[in-house]
């Protein structure tokens, strides 16, 4: 996080953080790449947070070891690392105008005043904050407030930007914006971010790569497609979004992926299966299935009765109880709920075995 | 928080007491002095006339109005540190300045001033200490003026600026100042350019308190100043009390009174009342 203009590379090694008897952080071990769009991911307490903290040097790991371009940074104070970082509620400079708050890294840095006057006023422009230069915070919208946050946090080109849950504080509509706005910024400056977020359509729609975490554990890392298709486990099978869970019975290797028994019925899964067997878990997106009249007996399917439906505009949420009583929820075309209701009879439930994904038993 | 009528109602009863006891013990009371200063010795504007003409009362509340200020800076400037590590010290140092800050509550002003007398007199512990050391050779003349005048009421004044600072410092927002140590600001800069400029409202409600509490001092300056440094509150004392010359001392605190209202008007407009305490 040294020199500027230059995005950074980190290793954290076998970082862990305890606060008293509680264990905020375990054994985690993560290559942050150059340039790329980190997020972290999981509900409150899980250690994200605790990691960013790490990260920017405000916190200081209880074992473990950090690393940026190589150099070991673990003992070096916060003010000496200069991470860019934007935190939860901003904490921008109250008594500050625009123009001075983002000119405030700079200052520190003892740039010349024709340096900082042009470099703020670039930055100032490019997060659209035109004609504000004079305003103190307090005048200022929530939307704006985020982008003096952002162009303070980048305005000397830190090696590594921080973001703490930036848009909690936000409506709907201006979080989009604001997320398609830091995706731009993203690009534009090539800096290495890591954002810290719990909601995982965001995660999923910004990052290059997904970190989750429970209970101050790393579960898994990967691009956003490949965690939300094939999760390690169920925690993050489930934090990512809505899924289906079915028992499956005597999982075995078979051509191309594996078998078992769902509801009495022989299905096929594109996964492997050397590392289960016997019984598991599989687990299916609700976009993933459809509504059928039959399924052939080469089809992965299983009879099930239409219970519930919950209309959401462009398609229709619809509830199902297996023959077993396994609840289901698909997400199908509005009309296509309609006739599986008022059928009020059996459909069949299928899905392509490529979606299928099997997860170990009970556990997490 | 907006109460119902009825809770309105409810806290002006109780507050009644309070307000009639302050009507008859001083704004009752002060009627009458202000109905002096404007008949006694002969109606008219006389006596305010003498104020802005008459030599001595015009030193008096020049030199109050210095003393004022000078122990204004010594005890915000004091108190400013002690509530930092008040506020923001480890648990340890939070408990020792909490202590400083109670112990002199519990000591009568009387007392301490002559503590200063003991510690600051020709044969007192500094000069005592300071000759044994070699360090002066003639004893220094520490009170019995104004700079003794200073140490005492900067003692007294100290914890009443600390709450207003430990208010404005305790409603800081702690991610600000994470902040500027991320953006690369050392902890001295952060102390100054962040930290500082965001507890004004403090330092304006701790000055100003502190201004106000000065300007009516009596017993601490007439210990301390041993008559050669006759603050406005003393002068009134013996314009009153010793000359018979009650107009004059009228007009004297009619004037200050005045003055210690618009400043704490004044007081009002940077701070809410709850920040003071």
């Amino acid at each position: 996080m040294q020199q500027p203009g230059r995005a950074a590379e980190i290793k954290a090694n076998g970082i862990g953080k305890s606060f008293g008897s509680f264990r905020a952080l375990d054994n985690l071990t993560l290559d942050i790449g150059r340039g790329e769009f980190l997020t972290l991911l999981g509900p409150s307490g899980s250690g994200k947070t605790t990691f960013l903290m790490i990260l920017a040097g405000f916190v200081q790991p209880s074992e473990g070891r950090l690393f940026s371009d190589g150099v070991d940074i673990t003992n070096r104070p916060a003010e000496q690392r200069a991470a860019g970082m934007v935190f939860q509620g901003y904490a921008l400079f109250p008594h500050m105008s625009v123009e001075q708050n983002i000119a405030f890294p700079l200052k520190v840095r003892k740039k010349s005043a024709a340096e900082i006057k042009s470099r703020v006023g670039e930055m100032i422009e490019r997060v659209g904050l035109k004609g504000h230069e004079k305003k103190l915070p307090a005048q200022l919208s929530g939307g704006q407030q985020q982008r003096v946050a952002l162009a303070r946090a980048l305005v000397f080109e830190p090696g590594v930007l921080l973001l703490d849950e930036p848009f909690s504080a936000l409506d709907k509509s201006l979080r989009g914006q604001m997320q398609a706005e830091m995706k731009r910024l993203h690009q534009e400056t090539g800096t290495t971010f890591v954002f810290v977020t719990h909601d995982q359509s965001e995660a999923l729609a910004l990052s290059s790569r997904v970190a989750i975490f429970n209970h101050g554990k790393l579960l898994q890392v990967g691009k956003p497609d490949e965690v939300y298709d094939r999760p390690a486990n169920r925690f993050v099978a489930e934090f990512l979004g809505e899924i289906n869970m079915l028992p499956v019975k005597g999982v075995r290797p078979a051509d191309n992926g594996a078998t078992g028994l769902c509801e009495d019925r022989a299905v096929n899964m594109r996964c492997k299966a050397e590392a289960i067997k016997g019984d598991a878990i599989l687990a299916i997106r609700p976009e993933d299935m459809s509504i059928a009249p039959e399924a052939s007996a080469n089809q992965n399917g299983i009879a099930a009765t239409a219970v519930a439906s919950t209309y959401l505009g462009a398609a229709t949420k619809l509830d199902l109880t297996t023959r077993q009583g396994a609840r289901v929820t698909v997400s199908v075309p509005n009309e296509v709920a309609a006739a599986a209701l008022s059928k009020g009879n059996s459909v069949w439930l299928t899905w392509p075995a490529e979606k299928g994904f099997l997860l170990p038993d009970g556990g997490q | 928080m907006r109460g119902t009528l009825s809770d309105r109602t409810g806290a002006a009863l109780l507050m009644a007491p309070l307000l009639l006891f302050l009507i008859l013990a001083y704004a009752w009371p002060f009627l009458g002095v202000v109905k002096w200063s404007f008949t006694l010795p002969t109606p008219g504007l006389g006596q305010y006339h003498a104020l802005l003409t008459d030599e001595l009362v015009q030193s008096v509340f020049i030199r109050t109005l210095r003393i004022a200020a000078i122990v204004t800076v010594v005890s915000v400037t004091a108190a400013y540190a002690i509530t930092v590590v008040w506020v923001r010290g480890s648990p340890v140092q939070r408990v020792l300045a909490e202590f400083c800050i109670l112990v002199p509550f519990w000591i009568s002003v009387l007392t301490r001033a002559f503590g200063w007398v003991a510690l600051l007199s020709n044969r007192g512990l500094v000069n005592t200490w300071l000759q044994s050391i070699g360090f002066i050779s003639e004893p220094l003349t520490l009170v019995r003026n104004e700079f003794g005048v200073i140490v005492g009421m900067s003692h007294f004044l100290i914890p009443f600026a600390v709450f207003p600072l430990a208010s404005a410092m305790r409603s800081l927002d702690e991610r600000v100042l994470l902040a500027a140590r991320g953006l690369g600001s050392s902890r001295m800069r952060t102390f100054w350019t962040v930290f500082v400029p965001m507890t004004r409202s403090g330092i304006i409600g701790s000055a100003l308190i502190t201004f106000v509490f000065s300007l009516g001092f009596f017993v601490t300056p007439a210990i301390l100043g041993g008559g050669r440094s006759v603050m406005i509150a003393e002068l009134i004392y013996l314009r009153i009390f010793q000359s018979p010359d009650w107009g004059l001392g009228a007009a004297i605190s009619v004037v200050l009174v005045v003055f210690v209202g618009a400043l704490m008007a004044l007081l009002f407009r940077y701070v809410k009342p709850k920040q003071l305490v």
